[in-house]
């Protein structure tokens, strides 16, 4: 496969995930400032930007604005509207490796996202945020259904599940560096919604619940996002399935010489899968957490390395 | 303006027996593909006509559709510029075939060859000894004007000695039933993804239809085309990877690149994805780089290698042109082949072909006329509303003056670019090419047409039987070329 095909199809997954991780965030938040005792709105706020990368200038804005800078606003590269364009974008560079249903699940996405723009306002924004999500979910489907499994597939799944620990990772590290970021025992009405929100922001709510009942601690919290191996939004499994995505490239390709690459995304899975929780939260939690945002960026970058933008010297050499 | 009307002398009117069933179907001056000019069927269209005057109109309507719907689907689509949705439509088609009898494709399919040989063999010696420039019969000064010569190819071996691997060439059909050569495209023609898939859609939409006729397949277009294309490969390299290079997705043609690609299976590479290192051309692939043997570029000379022509094209390999000098790769076509079909050096064409073969031109040229020439310019100058105004590096229809359809500004604008620099045109007098039945609405009218076949020299020439019919769809309009709101009709070559 040409490497540029499989950088494109490594952004078509990241991008499509990086929608809808942005998608429910921005759906949680606004639904908390309907309940919430209006405590501080302003810091969640900051919170949801810092979560998101949004640029700077989006602060001490109305709502109607945040709403458009972060749902449709194309100008601004984290907006919902500008992942789905370069997830497009890059589809229509490889529309002959992708399928037919999928060309044409994103497609319809893109246009019918492009079309909501000004038709939007404070009331219905809900809806329209399901029905994007709804898109995303779509395109998903019919990748895992209408398109072969093989190296380009991998590519894909290596990019969403990239896109997913690193978002769940820096979300994480923003609640522990908040204010209620170190609580012990019961939680206050306050607090609890706060938490719900970032269990909701992972859509964990339910599965949480399902695992640890209703009793809502950080420490639980964060063992259940972080090391839950069932969870797909876990760190764990996350990583898990980027293991497998960049195995399965490897049997692909003809390549042998990725030891680097194995070591260190075995070491991430492995440092995961037999943790503590106590462990970590008796440490420094906040820098274990953007300890694994770095070992992910070292992945992702010697998997580059491997397949994309590999030297031509060291390429010829082998 | 519409070129009939019925109180021109030479409007003929059909027999009594089609006042009912063909009401808008006028003759006039020009060929007419179905009727002859006696009034009578022609007895290749019989069958065909008869066909689709039984056909009810709801149901020719209903096939219509369906064959549109086929194209969005299989995404056979252009891309229309200027807005940014990068809107995609489909290539308008005609659902009523042009058929062209075994005769007739006998004469043009020995024309052509004879053409293209002699072409390449022009190419090959101005590139080299230049033999008939020293003879005098081309003068030097048409080569060396011309901004498509390709100094950086003098000398330069390629493959087998072939220049032009893939070309179309358009053809017109004349009053008297004649096919001549309005034009040749050397360099990279487009437009044969529409004919394959016109085929095809057609199967789909009329089986019965082909059931009546016997009809010369084209679908092993594809296949021959590798096969030319690996038989170009350099020497010493017995399984060539080859690769088609793409300028990308914001190209028209873009559906087309990735068409073939598919239907050869090879890469579609963009420039960026190759690289040249010790004059070997490689891809990058996520199994590492990977030596490409043969390119059949879809790029334009200018744009192919950053080093040697534009320093500002990115959709080239930088380097490109040296590890072709060296041997190490093929391009189809090589570098500099605009020359030949530069529409000055045109006129010179049946020449080159007396040159080269010491035979008679089989096919012949449309009348042109070069304003260089003092005296035809002002007789162009005077006539500009009879005439064709082209400009002699363009393509595809582009910067043309069209007389009898032009304003007054127009011309005028003409003379003046004419007279500061006749080098850059030529002029033909307005032809009244040939006609063929169109499904407009509910009837069948007249429209103009064209015929652009495709040849392919490998180790010999092929021709697959017929090309792409190009219809002109306004009514009484001459311009059938795509960009210019032309359409496309399926072409049968009949097996007798």
């Amino acid at each position: 496969m040409l490497s540029r095909v499989a950088d494109s199809l490594y952004w078509i997954g990241r991008y499509l995930e990086r929608a809808e991780h942005t998608i429910r965030v921005f759906d949680v938040n606004l639904n908390l400032m309907l309940e919430g005792p209006a405590s501080k709105p302003d810091a969640r706020w900051q919170r949801v930007i810092y979560a998101l990368s949004v640029p700077d200038n989006l602060q001490d804005r109305t709502l109607d604005d945040l709403v458009d800078a972060m749902c449709f606003d194309i100008s601004n590269p984290a907006s919902i509207a500008a992942c789905i364009g370069a997830a497009r974008e890059n589809a229509r560079q490889v529309r002959d490796e992708i399928s037919t249903e999928q060309w044409q699940k994103l497609n319809r996405l893109y246009h019918s996202v492009a079309e909501m723009r000004g038709s939007q306002s404070y009331a219905t924004v809900s809806d329209l945020l399901q029905t994007m999500l709804d898109g995303v979910h779509l395109f998903e489907g019919v990748t895992d259904t209408t398109m072969s499994h093989g190296e380009g597939w991998q590519f894909i799944r290596a990019g969403r599940y990239m896109e997913r620990s690193t978002a769940i990772a820096t979300l994480l590290e923003l609640y522990y560096r908040s204010p209620f970021g170190d609580v012990e025992g019961i939680l206050d009405s306050a607090q609890y919604l706060e938490w719900v929100g970032l269990l909701r922001s992972c859509t964990a709510f339910e599965a949480f619940c399902t695992v640890y009942t209703a009793d809502l601690t950080p420490g639980r919290i964060l063992e259940f996002l972080l090391l839950n191996p069932l969870f797909p939004h876990s760190l764990r499994y996350s990583v898990n399935c980027l293991v497998e995505a960049l195995a399965g490239m490897q049997c692909e390709g003809r390549r042998s010489s990725s030891e680097m690459l194995t070591r260190r995304a075995g070491r991430l899975q492995a440092s995961l899968s037999f943790a503590q929780i106590d462990e970590i939260l008796a440490q420094d939690t906040g820098g274990y957490l953007r300890d694994v945002l770095g070992q992910c960026r070292i992945i992702q970058e010697l998997t580059y390395r491997l397949y994309i933008s590999y030297s031509v010297d060291t390429a010829l050499a082998i | 303006m519409k070129s009939e009307t019925r109180s021109d002398p030479e409007t003929l009117r059909l027999p009594a027996q089609f006042d009912a069933v063909l009401p808008g179907y006028n003759l006039d001056g020009a060929y007419d593909e179905m009727f002859g000019a006696d009034g009578q069927v022609r007895p290749e269209y019989r069958e065909l006509l008869k066909a689709f005057l039984e056909m009810p109109s709801e149901e020719l309507q209903a096939r219509k559709r369906s064959s549109d719907a086929s194209f969005m689907t299989q995404g056979v689509t252009f891309t229309v510029y200027g807005r940014e949705e990068g809107t995609e439509r489909i290539f308008p088609y005609d659902l009523l075939p042009r058929l062209i009898t075994g005769k007739e494709w006998e004469q043009i399919e020995k024309g052509l060859t004879q053409r293209i040989t002699a072409l390449n063999l022009f190419l090959r010696d101005v590139y080299h000894e230049g033999k008939i420039l020293a003879d005098g019969v081309v003068p030097r000064e048409v080569i060396y004007t011309c901004k498509h010569f390709r100094r950086e190819m003098r000398g330069l071996q390629v493959p087998r000695n072939i220049y032009i691997a893939i070309t179309g060439t358009d053809l017109l059909r004349l009053k008297t039933g004649e096919f001549v050569v309005l034009e040749d495209n050397l360099r990279v023609p487009s437009g044969v993804s529409y004919m394959l898939t016109n085929r095809r859609a057609m199967k789909r939409t009329l089986p019965k239809l082909f059931l009546s006729h016997r009809i010369r397949p084209i679908d092993h277009y594809a296949q021959l085309l590798l096969s030319t294309l690996r038989s170009l490969a350099p020497e010493g390299r017995p399984e060539p990877t080859i690769v088609l290079l793409t300028p990308g997705v914001y190209n028209s043609a873009y559906f087309e690149h990735t068409y073939l690609a598919r239907q050869m299976g090879v890469e579609l590479v963009q420039g960026r994805d190759l690289l040249v290192h010790d004059n070997i051309v490689y891809m990058r692939t996520t199994a590492g780089l990977r030596r490409v043997d043969v390119i059949y570029r879809r790029v334009d000379d200018d744009f192919c290698d950053p080093l040697v022509f534009r320093s500002d094209s990115i959709l080239g390999v930088a380097g490109l042109l040296n590890a072709y000098r060296s041997g190490n790769v093929t391009l189809a076509n090589a570098f500099g082949t605009g020359l030949a079909d530069d529409k000055a050096i045109y006129a010179w064409v049946p020449e080159i072909i007396r040159y080269y073969l010491n035979e008679d031109p089989l096919l012949n040229n449309v009348e042109t006329y070069h304003v260089t020439d003092p005296k035809k310019r002002q007789h162009v100058l005077e006539n500009l509303e009879r005439m064709v105004v082209k400009p002699v590096g363009e393509s595809g229809g582009y910067g043309m003056l069209i007389g009898p359809h032009s304003t007054k500004e127009q011309r005028d604008k003409f003379k003046d670019l004419i007279q500061a620099d006749p080098r850059n045109f030529i002029a033909q007098p307005v032809l009244n090419f040939s006609r063929a039945p169109c499904l407009v609405g509910d009837s069948i009218e007249p429209r103009h047409v064209d015929l652009r076949p495709y040849i392919l020299f490998g180790d010999k020439i092929n021709i697959v039987p017929g090309g792409l019919t190009r219809v002109a769809l306004q009514k009484g309009s001459l311009v059938v070329n795509s960009s210019q709101g032309g359409g496309s009709k399926d072409t049968w070559v009949l097996e007798s």
